[in-house]
């Protein structure tokens, strides 16, 4: 093994693309070999990724500069400094872990779903898979850019080639709008990286090195800016999240389940790995507007929610909805709120990803995403009711189940820090609302009397199908109520990040001097 | 025995697990229903289980061999970190860990609740083996029954906050699963919704308060927070506590039923009676109360929360009462009963009266009970009647079913001798005697208008003529041993109930004294020195009975002797009648000020959405292609246009030349000649001009 782990990294992205290697020789016509191919490669994938939760402490794998693991470094594009990084902390740890199950979950909830092109849609899946992967293992900001670019083009095949009615439009939609977002991204990249070359002598895209440089205000607020735009439109952030439901709708199940399990935390990891640490004081400097459009995406999320007649636009808008809790954990910049909110990334992928499955097991069954079509299911497939049953509750955060850790760590991480509580107690209203809109699509769904004569011989979920929903399942009960072996990772880059953004959040806690006080603490002081 | 308190909420979880996912796997490999008598071993023995282990934890807690060993009379035990998330600013200046365990915490207080959890709940559970024996769902029924023992054994047990928040979201998930339990019904799933989320405005109110605390305290831990708030000075005004206690107590009212959250209570009776008996008497509503004594320390150093939590219980104790006049449903006139008793137990709270509060909460688990329980009965026999007008003269028919129910309604209406006697007048005295005049009458108020309600159901439902029709009044009969047991127990524990906690001049409550130690209430020296003789207590316990007396006889007057007058009554002021019928329309109200503007928000913000934010995108991609037709155009037309031109001009300029090249000789010498001649003109006219 020892050799190896030095290209574990490698090894974990590129394999699904091995995977298509070997689809690309199997002929069209023999759909199920594909089938095993790619299910097989997937699988692996998921496989081979254990390792890196295991040995992640291994002092050997550890970069004891920078922290990060697996550190992989060679010369990529000598001549502008580019170079071919990759190494993971447990930030990406906990992502790369998520693609990976995710990705084997979607391609296994394929197989019946996907009758034409069998062949293409297997290999668009698996290309994806590499792209996000290298996204959160990438640490040269070109390398970053190159796979956060390739991650477009087989989503906006699988969206446009296997997607619903409007799924042109949808395709278009998504790809054009990501596309504009990271151009300017690209510029924002662009300007920070002659900057470092206009002080410091040195062309280069690492990001550690610049994760430390330090930036001028100006240069820093036009950067986050540009940032901004790349990294909201992918959360999505309102007002940016428009192409999130149409492209949703239309994609095929599997799409939907990476769309939303995956591609949507890039967003959120480009703002915890590159505005955040690069850019701290533009980052306190909009902390109020940005924590502002996060309340709204809550509230507003989940009202849009509430008014939704199709099944998969109500869990695309829930996920506006949940995205706006992470991007306020994300911005309150305290450690529990920074844990909180790469938590509830991965809870958001396990439990959204497991509804869009959900979603996908009767759109299967009736070719009906609309929730007035069912009613009463739960009497002919209680199986079926249980796994949903317990999914709405992970997703409206019922203690016990995952999406409360999530929801508290970046709560309690809002309300403590200084100033910020008022936004913590409006977006505890978003928890209300939550519930609502959940439990009432469950009802409608579930409950209630068996009236459509097309739902009367549904049958319950298969052993493949359910094959899907247990890991999620136990990953749910798992964080819910044992989180600590996933947050233990998480405690060194948060605090780092933290210890950027918040330079006396942690010297405040060793000296005597109180910290600035937030209107409560005045309140509690000012009491008798 | 101690250290495995945890096993108490543990085995109904398995019980649960084992019951739901057998049944489950049995229906999805067969077909067929798992058996219902396996289900019911299963059922029953982990509860029983679970009863067997909280008497043996707290008799050995409380056994003189262990007294040394365990000081303050409590056990916690912590099984793991739940969570440890980095640290955080706290109020005293510096920074705090967050972190809670999974730990588990047995002291008077808890274990006053888990017997009666688990006591109570073990009736109810054997009792829904008779009354659910022919549903389809058993198993099901049984798997959500024993996750409520779960949630609320956790709830009562938590030694930190945020486990107890897990069994009290817990409780209101059950609650939605088991009102909304019959799957078919509508009502039944919009019931359960509405217990749910109600409950979640109330937990967002939890949550706050548990947000403050840590804020505050640094801990989330009942031991940390406890002692540090024992050794705080009572807070005046509003201060962090104020804000503290009152969002944990917005908390209560969601849960317990308080006004203004109490909506969802009446409704839940929509779930199988053995699941109202639960809601309403062991678990559930008794949350909110627990969990306001258990934080005394925080309460009893707030006196403006205390007052509002007393303003609270005592509005509530009355405004369900009249309600509870004008229902004909019998199951909705003991729901709002517990709504008006859980207002006597937030009474006691606010005023000070913690044990008394905890006390009742126990009294009333047992008679509210045996009271839903006995309705059930009555239920079953009128073939799922609920409709007092149909009833009557039932007693004949159903003595057993009657006599318990009459001790339960003789218990809840505060006739000497009798558990809820005792428990409501020692709310009235402390209300009284800790100089809360107002409160005191409201609650004397309220004592008679529940006395007149209940037999007022009694009556209804039992004495009287018949009126239910001959094919019901044939097959009426007395239900099986299963259902009248837990009645003739819990009929029994209604009687002696109350003995625990005597008034001081019959020797003082044990009850009171054995709390003692979970209290830690700051020194309040005005009641220490203000006096109350005897003699003015007797006074007070004769008032409580005279009232309860005056309501039994005109309940008496009004539907026995002159079955007329309730009538007549109404036609006074028919105004009146349907504003109390119809529960004063708060539910109409409520729809209209937070439920339908909610929806038309969540529309408008649809809309909003559809037309103007996509809209927006829409229409960059509409004028991007606009602009990009136009540039076509110009593209087409004008700079190809002008690259074509100048190819239209060079083509022009070629067929010019090309007429010349025609390959004919003479035209060539035409030209020549032609050229020379022009050339000698020239030349010529050169030579001339110079």
């Amino acid at each position: 093994m020892e050799p190896n782990m030095r290209h574990i990294l490698n090894i974990v992205c590129y394999l699904p693309l091995l995977g298509v290697a070997l689809i690309v020789f199997v002929k069209p016509e023999r759909k199920t070999a594909v089938k095993w191919v790619a299910n097989i490669t997937a699988f692996l994938g998921f496989l081979v990724s254990i390792p890196l939760i295991t040995s992640f402490n291994d002092p050997q794998y550890i970069d004891s500069s920078t922290g990060f693991r697996y550190v992989f470094e060679v010369n990529w594009i000598p001549l502008i400094g580019a170079k071919y990084k990759f190494g993971i902390d447990g930030i990406s740890l906990l992502l790369v872990l998520l693609t990976t199950l995710l990705g084997f979950i979607a391609i296994l909830s394929s197989w019946n779903a996907v009758t034409e092109r069998v062949k293409e849609y297997y290999a668009f899946l698996l290309l994806l898979q590499t792209g996000m992967l290298g996204v959160f293992m990438a640490l040269d900001f070109l390398l970053f850019y190159v796979f956060w670019e390739v991650m477009l083009v087989p989503m906006y095949f699988l969206i446009g080639v296997w997607g619903g009615p409007r799924k042109l439009y949808a395709a278009i939609k998504f790809f054009l709008y990501t596309l504009a977002g990271s151009v300017l991204m690209l510029v924002g990249i662009l300007a920070i990286y002659f900057y470092q070359y206009n002080t410091t002598g040195i062309y280069s895209f690492d990001i550690l090195p610049l994760q430390k440089l330090g930036f001028p205000h100006d240069l820093q607020y036009w950067v986050f800016l540009a940032f901004f735009v790349g990294f909201a439109i992918k959360v999505p952030m309102f007002p940016f999240h428009t192409w999130l439901p149409d492209a949703h709708v239309e994609a095929p199940t599997a799409g939907s389940v990476i769309l939303a399990g995956v591609l949507l935390k890039m967003g959120t990891y480009g703002f915890v790995r590159f505005s955040l640490p690069m850019l701290p004081w533009a980052t306190m400097h909009f902390l109020k507007p940005m924590l502002i459009l996060s309340l709204i995406g809550i509230i507003y999320g989940a009202l849009v929610a509430m008014m939704q007649k199709d099944m998969k636009s109500l869990v695309a808008y829930s996920s506006v909805s949940h995205l706006g809790f992470v991007m306020l954990g994300v911005f309150a910049a305290t450690p529990v709120a920074l844990q909180g909110a790469v938590l509830q990334m991965v809870n958001h992928g396990i439990s959204t990803g497991a509804l869009f499955l959900i979603v996908g097991v009767i759109y299967e069954r009736r070719h009906s995403r609309l929730i007035t079509e069912y009613g009463g299911l739960s009497q002919v497939m209680p199986v079926y009711a249980t796994v949903f049953l317990i999914m709405t509750l992970s997703s409206i955060g019922m203690p016990g189940l995952n999406g409360f850790i999530g929801e508290l760590f970046i709560l309690q991480g809002t309300f403590a820090a200084p100033g910020l509580w008022m936004y913590a107690a409006v977006a505890v209203l978003g928890i209300v609302l939550g519930a609502a809109y959940m439990l009432w699509l469950y009802q409608r769904v579930m409950f209630g009397k068996l009236e459509n004569p097309l739902n009367q011989n549904l049958p319950d979920l298969n052993f493949r199908e359910l094959a899907t929903f247990v890991p999620l399942i136990i990953l749910a009960f798992w964080i819910g109520i044992y989180p600590s072996y996933f947050t233990r990772f998480l405690d060194q880059p948060v605090n780092a990040i933290v210890e950027r953004v918040r330079t006396d959040y942690f010297k405040a806690g060793r000296a005597e001097g109180p910290l600035p006080a937030s209107p409560v603490i005045h309140a509690i002081r000012a009491a008798p | 025995m101690l250290d495995k308190i945890w096993l108490i909420p543990l085995v109904p979880l398995a019980g649960s697990a084992i019951a739901g996912l057998a049944g489950l796997i049995n229906l999805r490999l067969t077909g067929q229903r798992l058996d219902r008598r396996l289900v019911s071993i299963i059922a029953l023995s982990s509860v029983g289980l679970a009863f067997l282990l909280s008497a043996g934890a707290v008799f050995e807690l409380f056994s003189s061999q262990h007294k040394g060993s365990y000081s303050l009379e409590s056990y916690s035990v912590d099984l793991f970190t739940w969570f440890e998330a980095g640290s955080l600013p706290v109020a005293e200046g510096g920074l705090a860990r967050f972190t809670v365990p999974w730990g588990f915490l047995l002291d008077p207080l808890s274990a006053v609740m888990i017997l009666v959890v688990t006591g109570v709940g073990f009736l109810i559970h054997v009792y829904s083996t008779g009354y659910m024996w022919d549903d389809s769902g058993y198993y099901r029924f049984f798997s959500y029954l024993n996750l409520f023992m779960f949630a609320m054994l956790t709830l009562v047990l938590a030694n930190n906050f945020v486990l107890m928040f897990v069994g009290w979201e817990g409780v209101g998930l059950c609650s939605y699963l088991l009102i909304g339990y019959y799957l078919e019904k509508k009502s039944a799933g919009d019931a359960g919704k509405k217990a749910f989320v109600v409950n979640r405005i109330g937990d967002a109110g939890f949550i706050l308060g548990m947000f403050l605390i840590f804020v505050h305290f640094g801990s989330l831990r009942y031991d940390e927070v406890f002692s540090k708030a024992a050794e705080m000075p009572v807070q005046a005004g509003h201060g962090f506590l104020f804000w503290a206690t009152l969002c944990l107590f917005i908390g209560a009212t969601g849960k317990s039923a308080q006004v203004p959250l109490y909506v969802w209570l009446p409704d839940a009776m929509e779930g199988p009676t053995p699941v109202s008996a639960l809601i309403h008497a062991a678990t559930m509503v008794t949350a909110g109360v627990y969990m306001v004594a258990r934080c005394n320390a925080l309460y009893s150093r707030s006196p403006e929360t205390m007052t509002i939590i007393a303003t609270i219980g005592a509005l509530t104790a009355v405004f369900a009462a009249t309600i509870g006049f004008a229902q004909t449903d019998i199951k909705r006139v003991l729901a709002y009963s517990t709504v008006s008793q859980l207002g006597y137990m937030f009474a006691a709270l606010g005023v000070g009266a913690f044990a008394g509060g905890i006390f009742h909460l126990m009294t009333h688990a047992f008679f509210k009970a045996l009271l839903f329980l006995g309705s059930g009965a009555v239920i079953m026999a009128m073939h799922h009647e609920q409709d007092m007008r149909k009833m009557g003269g039932l007693r004949k028919h159903l003595p057993a079913t009657y006599q318990t129910m009459l001790i339960g309604t003789l218990a809840i209406a505060g006739v000497p001798g009798l558990a809820g006697f005792f428990s409501k007048d020692e709310i009235l005295w402390k209300a009284w005697s800790n100089g809360h005049p107002r409160i005191w009458f409201a609650l004397w108020l309220g004592a008679g208008m529940t006395a007149f309600y209940m037999f007022r159901l009694i009556f209804l439902t039992f004495w009287g003529e018949e009126r239910m029709d001959e094919d019901t009044k044939r097959h009426l009969h007395e239900p099986g041993s299963n259902v009248i047991g837990p009645l003739v127990v819990l009929a029994f524990l209604s009687v002696v109930g109350g003995y625990v906690g005597l008034p001081a001049w019959l020797g003082g409550s044990k009850f009171e004294r054995f709390l003692e130690p979970v209290l830690r209430l700051p020194e309040n020296p005005a009641l220490a020195e203000a006096h109350h003789p005897a003699r003015q207590e007797i006074l007070f316990t004769f008032l409580s009975v005279a009232i309860a007396a005056a309501g039994i006889f005109l309940a008496h007057y009004c539907y026995v002797k002159n079955p007329s007058a309730p009538e007549k009554a109404l036609g006074w002021w028919p105004a009146l009648h349907r504003l109390v019928y119809r529960k004063y329309y708060v539910d109409e109200i409520y729809d209209a000020l937070f439920v339908n503007r909610a929806k038309d928000l969540a529309n408008a913000c649809f809309f909003v959405d559809s037309k103007f934010v996509d809209g927006a995108v829409n229409g960059t991609a509409a004028t991007t292609r606009g602009t990009a037709a136009v540039s076509g155009f110009f593209d087409k037309y004008v700079v190809d246009g002008l690259v074509n031109l100048i190819g239209w001009i060079n083509m022009m300029l070629n067929r010019v030349a090309t007429s010349l090249q025609t390959g004919l000789i003479q035209r060539y010498a035409l030209g020549a000649v032609f050229g020379i001649v022009v050339f000698i003109l020239i030349y010529f006219n050169g030579l001339l001009n110079f």
